[in-house]
């Protein structure tokens, strides 16, 4: 098993201009008011684009945060930014005792970086590629093939280390991806949209990797725009979205801020095709809404998402109040509140959007 | 030095990369080789060559022109490539020092093309032309500058118009009379006037020319000492050029 972070740390990546690693305790990432724009030229138009608009917040050891929003929210653009392939155009961030704008090249001593697209050349063998990344770092080569050896075994790569990239799997790719990413055993990771693209038992596997990084000390902060990453990876999140943060905390206190159930009810019945008219829709969402025990209404196609407090009680009561306007819904359901009704709530539309 | 040794490092990386698989090194030979064995003919009855042997001395140094400008210009396509697969953003994480990213490729480029160059000579040399290893090495070296000189180009292109149809209109639109000028077909000697004072301010064609008075035996002429000169001043600006748009942001 390969040595973690913390008393296996290398003492060339401890030392540097920047200061010490934060004591433990202290967050081991900490940004503040980190802004992106960019410019785009369409004809002759130029306009700026505004990313990131402002983002505040902190990362504790040990834990892996993460950033969920929907494409477009500026989740891999602060993910940049914070790995130093970026630019901000202001704002601030100390990253394991580094300071990002003042002393980026001690900032990439100490992290590892995993890019959405692979980052490997096909016709190179993995193995080549670990002993590579690892004297990227300033690994000695006979140290080098030690921890190339390490990594291979920690995350299973024998079967197919010493063939040529291309002939990976989506899953073995990545893999080897995150192998590459922690062979210098970085104090912490930023990982970009780990999973996306991976059929279900790969991505159920690299879960499994996450937490084995993060119970042998590693940080790892990744983004997704996968709620059940989120909710069943994360110990942390932040709701990133149009470039701003709209809520942080833990996935269970998040959806905790929404009280009660949630109540889906689909307009569309299965009998007929095609959706109901729209006027009998807004009806419906009128009629919902006016009733007592309902908190709020949301309207997402042709299905209403009903914030109540208790869905046994106020599911016959919906029953009853559409039946009264010949209302008949096709298909009613319940759940607990999910983090997309904690998007819904704070944005005002459904991460799918 | 650190910029010594992530140079190094990125430049065994490539080499391996590139002699892990032969078969593509050797298709790299064909075009030249070809050229080698199928334009000096022609060549020779046009230019009223003597003998094969002068006529290769003509010829040589102009196919390495062209193998110089060519393969260098074009090496700005694998920068596109390698950044696409994601190879350039991964190294870039690293601590390891950007202008090495280039410099490690460029010396691997040298590499290829001085082997390239080899097996040129020991072909022509097999079919007549006669060279002391001192006048091939000064000729080496010349060719090396001209890779080193391309290379950065081709990078400076590469990274400036990151679309490989627009890249590719653009390159041959440079290489074709970069190369030309520098006598990569016929030599400038033939040339009218105004086109060889247009040359002067080609850098390849004064390496062209360094070689040919080389192999042809002109040892006091002065283009000898002038070539190898005005081509490393040239190639130093420009890479150094482009080491620094290199570091530059690029997503």
């Amino acid at each position: 098993m390969t040595s973690g972070p913390g008393p296996g740390l290398q003492p060339s990546l401890a030392a540097g201009a920047s200061g010490p690693l934060p004591a433990s305790g202290d967050p081991i990432l900490q940004v503040s008011g980190l802004r992106k724009s960019y410019k785009t030229r369409h004809r002759r138009k130029v306009t700026s684009v505004e990313a990131v608009r402002g983002v505040d917040f902190a990362v504790q050891r040990a834990e892996i945060f993460g950033f969920l929003g929907p494409n477009g929210a500026g989740k891999s653009t602060t993910l940049r930014m914070l790995a130093t392939l970026l630019r901000p155009d202001g704002g601030e961030a100390m990253i394991a005792g580094a300071d990002l704008l003042r002393d980026p090249a001690q900032v990439r001593r100490r992290i590892g970086f995993v890019a959405q697209e692979s980052g490997t050349y096909g016709e190179s063998t993995g193995r080549r590629d670990l002993v590579n990344q690892a004297r990227m770092y300033g690994v000695p080569k006979s140290a080098a093939k030690g921890l190339a050896e390490a990594a291979i075994a920690a995350f299973q790569l024998e079967d197919f280390v010493d063939r040529q990239i291309k002939t990976y799997s989506g899953g073995q790719s990545r893999r080897l991806d995150v192998a590459l990413g922690v062979i210098h055993s970085p104090q912490i990771i930023f990982l970009d949209e780990p999973t996306a693209g991976l059929d279900p038992p790969s991505r159920a596997r690299m879960w499994q990797e996450v937490r084995k990084l993060r119970d042998q000390g590693m940080t790892i902060f990744l983004t997704t725009h996968y709620l059940d990453e989120a909710d069943a990876l994360c110990d942390r999140i932040s709701i990133i979205d149009a470039g701003l943060i709209v809520a942080e905390g833990t996935p269970s206190d998040l959806k905790r801020e929404i009280s009660g159930d949630v109540v889906v009810v689909d307009l569309a019945a299965p009998d007929t095709a095609g959706a109901p008219e729209p006027a009998v829709i807004l009806q419906a969402a009128k009629i919902l809404t006016e009733q007592p025990y309902v908190e709020s209404c949301e309207t997402i196609e042709h299905t209403l998402r009903l914030y109540v407090d208790g869905a046994a009680t106020a599911i016959p009561q919906i029953m009853r109040a559409l039946s009264a306007k010949g209302i008949e819904p096709g298909a009613i359901e319940t759940r607990r509140p999910s983090l997309d009704d904690v998007f819904l709530a704070k944005t005002g539309r459904t991460i799918g959007d | 030095m650190k910029l010594a040794r992530d140079t190094w490092l990125i430049f065994t990386y490539e080499v391996v990369l590139l002699v892990s698989s032969p078969v593509n090194v050797a298709i790299t030979l064909i075009q030249p080789i070809t050229y080698l064995l199928i334009f000096t003919p022609f060549l020779k009855s046009v230019m009223h060559a003597p003998s094969y042997g002068a006529a290769y001395a003509i010829y040589v140094p102009s196919l390495f022109a062209a193998m110089g400008v060519f393969s260098g210009m074009f090496a700005g396509f694998t920068l596109l490539a390698a950044i696409h697969q994601g190879v350039i953003t991964r190294c870039r994480v690293t601590p390891v020092s950007r202008a090495s990213l280039l410099l490690g490729r460029v010396g691997m480029y040298v590499l290829l093309v001085a082997f390239q160059g080899v097996v040129v000579t020991v072909i022509a040399v097999a079919f007549g032309l006669r060279v002391n290893p001192g006048d091939f090495l000064y000729a080496l070296v010349l060719l090396s500058l001209m890779v080193v000189l391309s290379v950065s180009l081709g990078y400076d292109l590469a990274l400036l118009v990151p679309r490989e149809n627009a890249l590719g209109n653009l390159i041959n639109s440079l290489a074709q009379p970069l190369s030309l000028l520098a006598g990569c077909l016929i030599p400038l000697s033939v040339a009218p006037l105004w086109v060889q004072r247009v040359a002067d301010w080609n850098p390849f064609a004064w390496g062209t020319n360094g070689m040919r008075t080389i192999l042809q035996g002109r040892i006091g002429a002065d283009v000898i000492w002038e070539a190898p000169l005005i081509m490393a001043l040239v190639a130093l600006v420009t890479v150094a050029w482009s080491s620094r748009l290199f570091s530059r942001e690029i997503a």
